[in-house]
């Protein structure tokens, strides 16, 4: 059974986002690292990149495949967590704590109202 | 889509399942990376069932299939198997195969999943040239057949505790253990003939089994129970991808097709030119003497990077580079911890140690040409 903390929010493409004032961090599921398994490399966007909501920012690969990660919000990226792209394992590891993505600054925080809740996310991973 | 008589076990073991060639088939049951290191560390199981048997009967059936194959088959002693290819007139690969001789006048060819049809079809119609009277029986016997491959250092130790005492059959041993490189024998089980051959797609020690499909999963069961204490885990179609891969191992589809020659591939060694007319040969023996155009190299990436994958291309290196192929099987490398693979390209950038480069989602990455296995057992500690 995966692990959907109640204090974030979520996209049907599986990132959860957690907000504080104007700005939120990124990243993928616990759900999302277990169906992609170990990571093996991570792209992030560059620090000052304008994303819209729902626009492909970041690849993710297992041995397997490489898949696209989707902002679920508009803004720009102020931060990347690098350690994730030397150890793309802490993904999986720690999907909602050193393995997040991304930082942004909300262009439109009411954004963020259209994403799910964690009931909702859940019953979408059943 | 087709399913193999392990269905239910791969089910039940939780199996993500995917589509190859027709079949549904487990590509992980936890993750491509623990397969593959428990393959290379202790072993692992797979399901091969979805692998085509065809056998040949009959007084000529070795002269038959030595017409039609590119390895010869007279050296074929009762109870061996060799790894061959069978071409069109052009040299162009139909399929790439393992033959094994059963009897004295039996035959047994295991072909890929994919090509079951096409080779069956080709064989019928090369039988028609060969001529009815000689005497060759061809049958398709791939439904009636499961098949598991047990590969890995541990695989021996396992599998003698499934399969004791002596062969009754093919190559003549007093424990399964005993059966040499390429060697097939003839266990009972339950009452019924298993063939097993000490062979694999995985660079490591190891058998295939292929039985009556009713006894698969009776077979694989047990496997998986009298494996546990040794490491072994149910491995899927991705570790025997990034297994294969590893050692430089053709995949048919990726490497090998009908207008790729052997001797494109790098397997020339199984090209008996010696052994008198064959399908292919005039074009084979001509590459053979004045080299090919292009050769299918294998590469490393030479530093972090995404890992290769298929149809991403390769550039020669340096400012002046322009693309010259394209990647045929790519993965990052479960073993060295590097991205690898396979690709054609023209012959005078297949030298190793080339610097060439992979395009990654429009950027390029350096890599090297390295000699073919990219992974050896001493390689890695």
């Amino acid at each position: 059974m995966s692990n959907v903390p109640s204090d974030l929010k979520y996209a049907p493409s599986h990132e959860w986002i957690r907000v504080s004032g104007e700005t939120a961090l990124i990243g993928i599921t616990d759900h999302a690292q277990h169906e992609l398994t170990e990571l093996v490399f991570v792209e992030l966007p560059e620090k000052g990149r304008q994303i819209k909501a729902g626009e492909a920012c970041s690849v993710v690969e297992s041995v397997k495949t490489a898949s696209d990660i989707y902002s679920p919000v508009s803004g720009e990226v102020t931060e990347v967590n690098q350690a994730v792209t030397k150890d793309p394992k802490l993904v999986n590891d720690d999907p909602y704590g050193d393995g997040w993505f991304f930082k942004i600054k909300m262009a439109d925080p009411a954004e963020v109202d259209k994403l799910l809740s964690s009931e909702q996310y859940s019953a979408q991973i059943g | 889509m087709k399913r193999t008589p392990l269905f239910g076990a791969h089910q039940k073991l939780g199996a993500k399942l995917i589509e190859f060639s027709g079949w549904e088939m487990p590509v992980h049951y936890t993750s491509i990376m623990e397969e593959h290191l428990a393959v290379r560390r202790a072993a692992g199981l797979f399901d091969i069932s979805h692998m085509g048997q065809v056998s040949f009967t009959g007084p000529a059936a070795q002269e038959f299939l030595n017409r039609t194959l590119t390895n010869d088959t007279r050296k074929l002693a009762v109870g061996q198997g060799q790894y061959t290819l069978m071409c069109n007139p052009r040299g162009g690969v139909i399929d790439d195969l393992y033959v094994y001789r059963l009897e004295a006048e039996e035959y047994l060819l295991i072909v890929n999943a994919a090509r079951i049809g096409a080779d069956v079809k080709w064989l019928e119609q090369q039988r028609a040239v060969f001529g009815e009277q000689a005497g060759v029986r061809l049958l398709n016997a791939s439904e009636m057949f499961g098949a598991v491959a047990l590969q890995g250092p541990s695989a021996a130790t396992i599998l003698s505790q499934l399969l004791r005492g002596g062969s009754a059959g093919g190559t003549r041993v007093t424990q399964v253990s005993d059966l040499k490189k390429n060697q097939t024998g003839r266990w009972n089980f339950n009452n019924h003939s298993v063939w097993v051959s000490r062979t694999g797609y995985t660079g490591e020690d190891g058998f295939e089994l292929v039985a009556p499909a009713a006894l698969i999963e009776g077979i694989w069961d047990k496997l998986i129970a009298l494996g546990m204490a040794h490491g072994l885990k149910p491995a899927g179609l991705g570790a025997r991808d990034t297994l294969r891969t590893e050692v430089c191992y053709p995949l048919y589809g990726h490497e090998l097709d009908e207008s790729t020659t052997p001797m494109e591939a790098g397997l020339g060694y199984f090209v008996a030119l010696d052994k008198g007319e064959f399908v292919g040969r005039d074009i084979l023996a001509t590459q053979k003497a004045q080299g090919t155009n292009k050769k299918l190299i294998a590469f490393k990436m030479s530093g972090k990077s995404a890992p290769p994958r298929p149809e991403y291309p390769i550039w020669s290196a340096g400012p002046e580079g322009e693309k010259v192929g394209e990647v045929a099987s790519g993965t990052q490398s479960p073993s060295l911890g590097v991205g690898i693979g396979l690709g054609y390209v023209p012959t005078q950038h297949a030298v190793s140690g080339t610097a060439l480069e992979i395009e990654i989602r429009g950027k390029r990455s350096p890599c090297a040409v390295v000699p073919k296995p990219i992974y050896r057992k001493s390689s890695v500690n």
